[in-house]
């Protein structure tokens, strides 16, 4: 029916109207992107606060109208076929939308109600869930009562109670501390192994890097570059190598020695130590570390670092991540 | 398709009712005015009796029926800040991203608190009676209808500024300037006879006012009392008008 691709979207765009001092003015949150999310997949969506993240998330799922452009979701027309969108796709907002007042089992026994489940089936959903997020010791007491981690466990069985194809994941582990991150983490992984496509809004480099599949980075409302993390990472050139030796004259001797071996994007020697770029540094290690012992070239230590997301980011906006928070 | 919508609306029904039922305590809290009028009040009105608009030793029977839609004025205005809560918890936005029908979202709430109001009225008017109130039963009955339809009146309107402001701090000022002249202007406290002439052509043009009249011919028992089929006519067009203006402004919500 939907054959490979889960999320399509053209030109889909979003603007808001603002009162600024009276004036009306329109903002454009989302400027027009392209995606395509495939079967199966974690999809990581990466940006920085305000990026049009969440108002691309909402679109997706119906909940906001798009001004501009088209998008098709499990092949159906975001449109023209909303009902069909809502009743086939999980959504987890950023707020989690559990109430606070009620239990984890009425709320998930009501969510499933809303997806048209019987009675019956919604119980029997709720307690599989109840299950498999490790809810059990918690799950009859009220939400409020939760800790931030049992409230987002929560949150994404909510989301996941009428067993959609696709769940679409607003910053799930924003504000959890490192422990519920990983429980989580090791959660969506285990969602993506039954099958289901994860669409994942995060601004956590560490989080795109260990979940995602493909990665496409927004910024001011656009899409400034997709692919897998490997890819994105190589883009930025290659793996940073730095050996220190016990003089000067050793390191500039290896320097001229590395020179000649390997194709370096850059060198450079400090003191004692020789500072080098090449591509796939990690395979490369081994066959220098031999050629410098070769010509009695004993390097003391050697570190290896491989690009990350955050120089990715850096590259392509000329900014960090985390700048804007900064200020 | 109607199914739906019957069955989104009663799940929806019971969410809320459920949320009631948690602090039942407030069911009473919010008939704390009108007992207070009923109690301090009252016995002021009872040596007016005789004034126009106000028969000697009927003020209680004037009274009770105005007092009861004071109830669902004021006793229903208040709901849109469990909305409120509802929307800043991202509630609201997991309903819409469901297949839920939209309309049982409100419907849901709507019915909840015109289930409450009824419940305060009955109570209210059982308080009543030791004072003297005669009621004819069957307007009595019918009546309960007339409030129900005011405060899914008064509900809709404040659960419509709920999803407009999506804060607190307006909404107060906002319902509290509705209901006040609203009220002042049905001839609750006293009669309008009493009121000049341009006050009482005021009062034409405020809905509640008939409400009013239709619930006072409904408790006297006068059937046959035009001013009741207007009160109903009246109220059921605000109440769906309204209604339907809360709706808009749930699907505008998100955008």
């Amino acid at each position: 029916m939907i054959g490979d691709l889960v999320i399509e979207t053209k030109g889909l765009r979003k603007t808001f109207l603002s009162k600024e001092k009276g004036e009306k003015k329109e903002v454009e949150a989302v400027k027009g992107i392209d995606l395509t999310v495939r079967k199966g997949e974690i999809f990581g969506f990466l940006g920085p606060n305000g990026a049009g993240k969440s108002t691309t998330q909402k679109m997706l799922s119906t909940l906001l109208c798009p001004t501009g452009g088209e998008a098709k979701v499990l092949g159906y027309d975001l449109a023209e076929q909303q009902e069909q969108i809502r009743q086939n796709v999980g959504c987890v907002s950023q707020a989690g939308g559990a109430d606070l007042s009620s239990t984890g089992v009425e709320n998930l026994v009501l969510q499933a109600q809303l997806y048209g489940l019987d009675t019956l089936t919604a119980r029997k959903y709720a307690a599989e869930f109840a299950e498999r997020f490790q809810m059990n010791s918690f799950i009859e007491r009220p939400a409020q009562s939760y800790s931030g981690g049992q409230k987002r466990r929560l949150d994404i069985a909510l989301g996941m109670i009428h067993h959609p194809q696709l769940l679409l994941l607003d910053e799930p582990t924003s504000g959890l501390d490192p422990q519920s991150r990983a429980y989580l983490w090791g959660e969506i992984k285990k969602l993506k192994a039954g099958g289901v496509t994860i669409f994942l809004t995060t601004q956590y480099m560490d989080e795109a890097d260990k979940l995602c599949d493909t990665i496409a980075i927004i910024d001011n409302g656009k899409i400034i570059v997709t692919g897998t993390p490997e890819e994105l990472k190589s883009s930025v050139g290659g793996d940073a190598i730095v050996f220190s030796f016990l003089s000067e004259e050793t390191a500039r001797n290896a320097e001229t020695l590395l020179k000649e071996k390997v194709q370096v994007e850059r060198i450079q020697t400090k003191d004692n130590s020789v500072y080098l770029t090449v591509k796939d540094g990690e395979r490369m290690m081994p066959e220098l570390l031999r050629s410098l012992d070769a010509r009695n070239l004993e390097a003391q230590t050697v570190t290896l670092s491989r690009p990350s997301l955050d120089d990715v980011f850096l590259k392509y906006t000329g900014r960090s991540l985390r700048e804007d928070e900064r200020k | 398709m109607k199914m739906k919508m019957l069955h989104d609306t009663k799940l929806m029904f019971i969410r809320n009712m459920q949320h009631t039922l948690r602090s039942p305590v407030f069911v009473f809290v919010s008939m704390f005015q009108p007992l207070m009028y009923l109690l301090l009040f009252m016995p002021l009105l009872n040596a007016l009796g005789g004034v126009p608009g106000l028969p000697a030793g009927k003020t209680v029977d004037i009274f009770i029926p105005g007092l009861l839609v004071l109830q669902a004025l004021f006793g229903t205005a208040f709901v849109g800040f469990s909305l409120i809560d509802d929307i800043r918890t991202g509630v609201i936005e997991r309903f819409l991203v469901t297949p839920v029908k939209r309309p049982a979202i409100l419907l849901g709430r709507v019915l909840r608190d015109a289930v409450v109001l009824l419940l305060q009225c009955v109570l209210i008017t059982l308080v009543a009676l030791p004072f003297g109130l005669n009621v004819n039963i069957e307007g009595f009955l019918l009546s309960l209808l007339l409030y129900a339809l005011i405060g899914i009146t008064m509900a809709s309107i404040s659960y419509g500024f709920a999803l407009i402001y999506k804060i607190e701090d307006p909404l107060a000022p906002t319902l509290n300037t509705i209901t006040l002249p609203l009220s002042l202007l049905s001839g609750i406290i006293l009669p309008l006879a009493l009121a000049p002439l341009w006050l009482q052509d005021l009062a034409k043009i405020n809905p509640f006012s008939y409400t009013v009249n239709a619930a006072r011919a409904l408790f006297a028992g006068n059937f046959q009392n035009i001013g009741i089929l207007e009160g109903f006519i009246v109220i059921s067009v605000l109440a769906i008008l309204v209604f339907l203006w809360g709706l808009r402004s749930l699907k505008k919500m998100a955008s």
